[in-house]
């Protein structure tokens, strides 16, 4: 009396796979929970890194062009400040990538707004990491 | 076909407006408007930096800008939104580990989670007024 009856296009009422997936036969993409650990993983770095950065900006305040720049200069601030820019790259562009999944429906949109946000982050991120070398390299 | 399709009584998805307040559902909205804000407030952390790469004149025209009081209610609500993200954020990494699930401990969590954030921009901001000498 089991309410799981097996036939040809219902092998299993627990079966959550598509169509596609079935025939194909070889399960996961083992991949699905990737975003999700990434942005958990960079969530956690970004916590002392960000503290780290607060206090520093605190720091520079009313600070001069010279003093920021020998702060900034510093390896360690610089080092501190690349690993905090990568993982916020990475962070931010999954999370705006699901609120883009979430609300916006029109396919070329919602296509348009994926590629933009990529670009966006990407974008961002580059030109801190250039700012933040060049800032280094020179001091 | 539209209209007989219209003609059919399906329920409808309850939606935002038609349940009760709670802190757990603020915050989940917060955080992501939070999220967005910065994200859009990275081009200004971009700003602040290629100023800083670029010379004396760009990092004036930053400095200008952020020392506007429509640029200090910016990097205020940034501050804000930053603290509140982190402190929401650390509230996700918990739960992710099954801690203070219930539904009591969730709502503690959550206030304390919008406390530390609200208070935490205030010290900030108290340091910075004060290292200026306005307060």
């Amino acid at each position: 009396m089991s309410s799981t009856h097996k036939t040809a296009s219902n092998p299993s009422a627990r079966d959550m796979r598509t169509p596609f997936g079935r025939v194909l036969g070889m399960g996961s993409a083992k991949s699905g929970t990737r975003d999700h650990i990434r942005q958990r993983v960079t969530a956690i770095a970004m916590v002392p890194l960000f503290l780290f950065f607060v206090g520093l900006l605190v720091g520079l305040t009313g600070a001069d062009y010279e003093t920021a720049r020998s702060w900034l200069g510093n390896p360690l601030v610089a080092i501190a400040a690349l690993l905090l820019i990568g993982a916020a790259v990475i962070h931010m562009r999954i999370g705006m990538q699901i609120v883009i999944e979430d609300y916006v429906t029109g396919p070329a949109l919602r296509t348009l707004s994926l590629i933009a946000n990529t670009f966006f982050a990407y974008a961002a991120g580059i030109a801190c990491i250039y700012a933040v070398a060049k800032i280094g390299f020179s001091a | 076909m539209a209209d007989q399709r219209q003609a059919v009584a399906r329920p409808l998805s309850p939606h935002l407006q038609i349940y009760r307040f709670t802190i757990t559902m603020a915050m989940s909205i917060i955080h992501r408007i939070t999220g967005m804000g910065l994200y859009a407030g990275s081009a200004l952390l971009a700003w602040w930096l290629i100023a800083a790469a670029t010379g004396l004149e760009a990092y004036a025209t930053f400095q200008a800008a952020a020392g506007h009081w429509f640029g200090q209610l910016v990097l205020i609500g940034y501050t804000w939104a930053l603290l509140h993200h982190l402190f929401g954020g650390i509230r996700y990494l918990l739960w992710d580990e099954i801690v203070a699930t219930s539904p009591k401990s969730a709502d503690i969590i959550s206030w304390l989670a919008t406390l530390a954030g609200i208070l935490g921009t205030v010290a900030v901001w108290a340091v910075v007024f004060s290292m200026r000498g306005v307060i």
